[in-house]
């Protein structure tokens, strides 16, 4: 069960005996330490990103600043820290966060980040308490510290036999000083107790017996649910409301019109009509009969079918150079064999299985929000803006969240629901609906890719061109943006690894008219579909394996200096140095060679069947996936088998990691298979899951096979990496089977109906 | 009208067109029945219904007087139904949200079926989405549980 709890409480608990350590930017302390404040070492800023306590009674309880939404993070830091601290799995739970930046760092859940992020802090919180609680041990036996040992949950004095619990140190503990972070010892992995094993989850009970509180969970007394109709249009306006009907349906409380956002709207909610009720079904029923126009704006020509072909326009002719080594069209026009191909990737909706959902109480000026959030920092700076009160009048409570997938970073949901709890003196919950959910998204990108490449008479990659033009994120914050920022060309497409003497990268312009998010593994997936399609189509245009190509084109094991590489601009490697986290091409082939020497590759299938493979390095970790597909004469698709192989560093929780991937490939396949939102006059046509599809049982590979390379590298992002390779190797490996290539997604129907020829192919011989 | 949920009596006097699902939410506060699409299409809110998996959302409650709903918290005292143990030791759960429509829908899978084949849990399964994509350890548990006579 999630749960908030103020630091105030830990502070009480230090008072009444527990043992409380906070970690800072310059180390552990203790908290009674902190309310010293300004006698602290001068200069030091406190700023503490994880507390630690230890009650008499053997409790152990570890604060998650980062939100749980399937991922596991709550137990994989729990985890870290037990297993420092000796802890025994069963004294542990662990205890939500709410939104406070200073004191916890960046609390937004995504990006991958909470292990890069957090292992190291953990470790170093879990060994802080071990060394006091040895010390604290030695001290009430007056033995020399080193003949002491902390062994799950006591500390155990071998040449006495002596043992005793670690709630009966905390007295002693509390009054020894914090260890010097650089006096600690941190295990080493063979003593590993949790860390590298596979735990049940903390929340794993709760889960399964319908305990679990999620957003769409909340209840207070006293409080009111409201649904909010908002415009279809981004950018639109409520131009006539009459809400005489709605005022009619019993339950309804009040019809309130929500302030409007003008793109870039940000996080801001974008307006509308609330319809505030008694209870969630009153509130629907009132929404429903709303008679609203609206001015639509200059968002309503958005058309789907239109803007593709704008797209398209856009990177059949030279665009921006994002990256340049060598000559690479005079290599072109050289090549033996020169083949192009065009790539085009639709809208996709998030849809986590729990749509968003928010609770606010407002009074005496202060706001408390709870939600089903990523990122609480941006829910209490977004209402503090929204109310006009200071931040440090808000307070945002996280849940667990049904799902996220970068959807739930965005807080237009806890939003609406503040200013509803004002308006309304009373506790409000917002609700949305799933047609809300896919209609109001911030959707991931549409995207047009245009990929050239040369073949010199052995069949070897000369030349490369790519030109990409897809709305960017930036759209949301910033009027006029047109073009990708440099994190979003940098994520698959300016650090293309492969070893490719003359290469150009370029951008087209790509204005937005929607709201634009980041979604799960974000522009990774069109820059990975298209490279990873375009080299196995060389592939076969050099007449090679598609496998021994891609090993070819990595060439040999090297890092790739990012800062000689030809890029216009900076070099994006999410937010970590190369130093820590080099491009290596090593891994690249390591996990080819893992992910297709258990698929089998090479070892004949029947007809129908094909293996397709595909490689990427997103979030500073390697994926190599082989997909086999069954196609049946009719043109459905099975897919039998997955072989994913992952090389993310450092892993802490294994079993977590096998079920991200095994989740990440799952997504992937539903955004290949099936994922498309399209737009017409500016409104978004799907609106549930009858139209919006994704995988489900009956489509779901039956074999999903995950294989980690084990490594004591720094830890790489896990949630996301998985999901970029799937498209490209279900693409390739429908090619292998059927001959058909793939190059718009989703695949849909396409393999029902007949080939549609190519618009473009091969050009020279 | 009367209606049995969990095995204790309840009065109904509401509006009649109102689904069952807003009924266990927003009325008796069992939340462990999921809202997930409204319209019968992702069985987040899976209950049963007289021993039967129906969608709660597209339920409403005029069909219910004398009927016995059974929801998450209904199905075992203890959670500890079969179903729920084989869930746990395989670790399934991500996020969680979709997982009690599915436990709910896979105990009413083994009633009728102890034994399913790989093709009968898609049969039955496959009107339940889970977005985090844990079909994989779904289908593993319900093949424990039948093993363990569920």
């Amino acid at each position: 069960m999630s749960q908030s709890l103020p630091r105030r409480d830990f502070v009480k608990a230090a008072a009444l005996g527990g043992l409380v350590i906070a970690i800072t930017g310059t180390g552990c302390r203790r908290v009674s330490e902190e309310a010293r404040g300004p006698s602290a070492p001068a200069g030091e800023p406190f700023e503490p990103v994880v507390y630690v306590r230890l009650d008499p009674s053997g409790a152990v309880t570890i604060v998650c600043p980062r939100s749980e939404m399937g991922q596991g993070i709550r137990t994989t830091l729990a985890m870290i820290v037990a297993d420092e601290m000796e802890a025994d799995w069963k004294d542990v739970t662990i205890v939500q966060a709410p939104g406070d930046e200073k004191k916890y760092g960046s609390q937004n859940t995504d990006g991958s980040t909470s292990i890069r992020d957090f292992l190291p802090k953990y470790r170093e919180a879990g060994a802080t308490v071990r060394a006091l609680l040895e010390a604290a041990a030695a001290k009430q036996w007056n033995v020399p510290v080193a003949e002491v040992e902390a062994q799950n949950g006591q500390v155990v004095h071998a040449a006495s036999k002596r043992s005793i619990a670690f709630g009966a140190l905390v007295a002693t503990a509390t009054t020894l000083p914090i260890p010097a972070a650089a006096t600690l010892t941190l295990k080493q992995p063979s003593q590993f107790r949790y860390i590298g094993k596979a735990m049940p989850s903390l929340d794993l009970r709760a889960m399964t017996t319908g305990q679990a509180m999620f957003g769409q969970d909340l209840r207070r007394d006293g409080m009111l649910v409201a649904v909010v109709a908002r415009p279809l249009v981004y950018g639109g306006k409520v131009a006539t409301l009459d809400s005489s009907e709605t005022e009619k349906v019993p339950g309804v409380v009040r019809v309130v019109k929500l302030p409007e956002a003008a793109p870039p709207s940000a996080f801001m909610p974008v307006g509308g009509v609330a319809v505030v009720a008694q209870n969630t079904w009153a509130a629907m029923q009132g929404r429903k009969k709303l008679k609203i126009t609206w001015t639509d704006g200059p968002n309503a020509t958005y058309d789907s079918e239109q803007y593709r072909a704008q797209l398209e326009q856009a990177v059949r002719k030279p665009g921006k150079v994002v990256r340049s080594q060598g000559k690479a069209t005079r290599a072109l026009a050289a090549s033996a064999t020169r083949v192009s191909a065009d790539y085009y990737l639709p809208h996709l909706a998030h849809a986590p299985m729990e749509p968003p959902a928010a609770l606010a109480v407002f009074e005496n000026g202060r706001c408390d929000t709870w939600s089903c959030t990523q990122n609480p920092n941006a829910d209490r700076q977004t209402v503090a803006q929204a109310l006009g009160i200071p931040l440090e009048n808000v307070t945002a409570h996280v849940t667990l969240l049904g799902g996220g997938f970068g959807r739930k970073s965005k807080p237009d949901y806890a939003v609406e629901a503040a200013l509803l709890a004002r308006e309304m003196s009373a506790p409000v919950k917002v609700v949305w609906t799933r047609e809300d959910d896919i209609q109001h998204d911030f959707f991931h990108t549409v995207a047009a890719e245009h990929l050239e490449g040369g073949l010199d008479g052995s069949g070897r990659v000369a030349a490369w061109l790519q030109r990409s033009a897809l709305p960017s994120i930036g759209a949301l914050f910033a009027p006029g943006v047109l073009y990708q920022g440099e994190f979003e060309v940098g994520m698959g497409m300016t650090d293309f690894p492969y070893a490719v003497a003359n290469l150009q990268e370029e951008m087209g312009p790509a204005p937005a008219h929607a709201r634009i998010g980041w979604y799960r593994s974000v522009v990774n997936i069109p820059h990975a579909f298209a490279i990873g399609s375009f080299i196995d189509e060389l592939a076969h245009a050099a007449g090679k394996d598609p496998r021994e190509f891609l090993l070819a084109l990595l060439g040999p094991d090297r890092i790739v200096d990012m800062s000689a590489a030809g890029l216009t601009g900076k070099p994006w490697n999410y937010d970590a140095t190369f130093e820590n986290h080099p491009l290596d091409t090593g891994r690249l082939r390591r996990v080819v060679e893992l992910a297709t020497t258990e698929a089998g590759w090479g070892q004949p299938l029947p007809a129908g069947r094909g293996r397709g493979l595909a490689v990427h390095r997103s979030f500073l970790s390697y994926v190599a996936m082989v997909i086999e597909v069954d196609v049946k004469p009719d043109g459905s698709l099975l897919i039998p088998r997955v072989d994913v192989a992952a090389d993310g560093g450092f892993i802490a929780n294994p079993d977590r990691v096998n079920a991200q991937f095994e989740g990440a490939t799952i997504m992937g396949l539903s955004n290949a298979m099936y994922g498309e939102v399209t737009f017409r006059a500016g409104r978004p046509v799907q609106s549930n899951f009858g139209d919006y599809r994704v995988v489900r049982m009956n489509v779901a590979p039956r074999d999903i096979r995950v294989h980690l390379v084990s490594s004591d590298a720094q830890p790489g992002g896990i949630g996301e990496p998985g999901v970029p390779t799937v498209a490209p190797a279900l693409g390739n490996a429908i090619f292998a089977a059927t001959g058909r290539r793939i190059r718009s997604l989703p695949v849909g129907d396409q393999l029902t109906k007949p080939e549609d020829k190519a618009p473009v192919k091969a050009l020279g011989a | 009208m009367q209606l049995f949920i969990n095995g204790e009596r309840r009065t109904f006097e509401g509006d009649a067109a109102m689904p069952l699902l807003w009924y266990l939410r927003d009325e008796l506060g069992l939340t462990g029945t999921k809202f997930g699409c409204g319209i019968g299409a992702c069985g987040a809110c899976t209950v049963h219904l007289d021993g039967t998996a129906v969608r709660s959302c597209s339920t409403p409650m005029q069909v219910l007087d004398g009927k016995h709903v059974v929801t998450i918290e209904g199905l075992d005292k203890e959670g500890n139904h079969p179903v729920q143990i084989a869930w746990r030791a395989a670790n399934v759960p991500q996020c969680g949200y979709c997982q009690s429509g599915q436990i709910m829908q896979a105990v009413a899978l083994l009633k009728t079926t102890p034994h399913p084949t790989d093709d009968e849990i898609d049969t039955a399964m496959q009107g339940n989405i889970c977005r985090c994509g844990t079909y994989q350890r779904i289908r593993s548990a319900i093949h424990a549980a039948a093993q363990g006579g569920a």
